[in-house]
């Protein structure tokens, strides 16, 4: 059951961008489209996956004074391998996804995590809450995504959602869309936690 | 090198595609230090002078280290790590010589680090200035300044949302838009007005 709890906290109760506020640089940044979500999510797991097992292989060999530079380099190296995978399969992806591959460095949830977590737990769960994490962050990234890419292109993957009659709405792919998308939908999750929460005292008290 | 297209850099990095209004280049900070404005403005100032510092030396890395010996590729794990190591100094010198602005600053000091507006900047300066097929002054003096104006756009955001922060203090905002999502709101409002400078012709 912990676990599955380890694994599933990713997505709601933890979720990176909704819950904690973190890596929302490239959460904006990325998700004019579900494609482009994806691809960035993908990136993103694969990165914290292979950082957590190496951070957690190394956690008692790495000096705690110098653990953050020690972080960052895997971290950067983990990137490197991303950036170049990708710019030779996948030159589409790698040239919409831009300067925000290289940014994964940088992303908070990855650093957050080896710090936070694979620099005190074992190999496995350290995996595991690797791929929870990745994925909770992709849940996120590709909700924003489809609701971007529906209201402002009129379209979910590439295919059309309302017909040809339907006017798009710019501004939801360009910059304010992304940052009044996410206002609301973080409130929205503010609401169901609240809704979670009196439920249970309700559920103690009675 | 020519003074119209610098101008055009400047007015470009600050306005028309500003680090955090349309590039979405360190929210973090944006959302996390703008509470009030004066501590916004020492954030700002302490990000301006490593943005710049970063983008001259990350020049000098990619231009005499990494390009003569044909390891481009290293360019993510060299700069985040001249980055890191710059901050470090700039903190070991702000305390050094004074000390008052080390306490001020303290916290946010080691996290400029991780804000991606640095190494953002240090990628982007790459992509357009020292790959392009520009004579070497040229590419120093562009990389620079795009160094300097970005983070004068980014102080000039986060400076921009305290205030109006502290204003929204007043307002009654519904319990659950409270602090965060009220602020994305707020910044999705200021991306609109920035997206007028969109069309400044220069």
């Amino acid at each position: 059951m912990s676990v599955f709890k380890e694994f599933t906290k990713g997505f709601y109760k933890e979720n990176p961008v909704f819950r904690l506020a973190l890596g929302l640089c490239p959460a904006l940044a990325v998700s004019t489209s579900v494609e482009n979500a994806l691809g960035m999510g993908a990136a993103a797991t694969f990165v914290l996956v292979g950082s957590n097992v190496v951070i957690s292989v190394l956690r008692k060999l790495i000096p705690a004074k110098v653990r953050i530079p020690c972080f960052i380099v895997i971290i950067a190296s983990f990137v490197t391998i991303v950036e170049l995978m990708m710019g030779a399969y996948l030159p589409e992806l790698s040239k919409s996804l831009g300067i925000f591959i290289p940014l994964i460095v940088v992303n908070c949830v990855i650093l957050g995590r080896a710090e936070a977590y694979a620099s005190k737990h074992g190999i496995f769960l350290s995996a595991l809450d690797g791929i929870g994490m990745g994925l909770g962050f992709t849940f996120a990234l590709v909700l924003l995504g489809a609701i971007r890419e529906i209201l402002g292109d009129g379209k979910l993957m590439g295919y059309m959602v309302f017909g040809p009659d339907f006017q798009p709405v710019l501004l939801m792919i360009l910059a304010p869309g992304a940052f009044i998308t996410l206002g609301l939908l973080m409130g929205y999750f503010n609401v169901l936690d609240d809704r979670r929460k009196k439920k249970l005292e309700g559920g103690s008290s009675s | 090198m020519d003074l119209g297209q610098l101008f055009a850099i400047i007015i470009g990095a600050i306005f028309v595609s500003n680090f955090v209004l349309s590039r979405f280049l360190g929210l973090c900070p944006f959302v996390g230090v703008s509470k009030d404005p004066a501590s916004a403005l020492g954030m700002g100032m302490a990000v301006i002078f490593v943005m710049t510092m970063a983008s001259l030396v990350t020049w000098f890395v990619y231009v005499f280290v990494l390009e003569p010996l044909g390891i481009t590729y290293l360019r993510t794990i060299a700069f985040i790590l001249v980055i890191a190591t710059l901050v470090q100094f700039v903190e070991m010198v702000i305390e050094k010589t004074s000390p008052a602005l080390h306490k001020s600053l303290g916290i946010y000091l080691p996290l400029i680090t991780t804000n991606c507006a640095v190494l953002g900047v240090a990628v982007v300066n790459v992509d357009d200035f020292i790959i392009a097929d520009l004579p070497k002054t040229a590419s120093f003096i562009y990389t620079v300044v795009h160094g300097l104006s970005a983070g004068v756009g980014f102080t000039l955001a986060l400076v921009l949302m305290a205030s109006i922060r502290q204003r929204l203090q007043l307002g009654d905002v519904p319990k659950s838009m409270q602090g965060i999502p009220i602020t994305f709101i707020v910044a999705g409002l200021m991306a609109i007005a920035f997206l007028g400078f969109s069309g400044l012709k220069i």
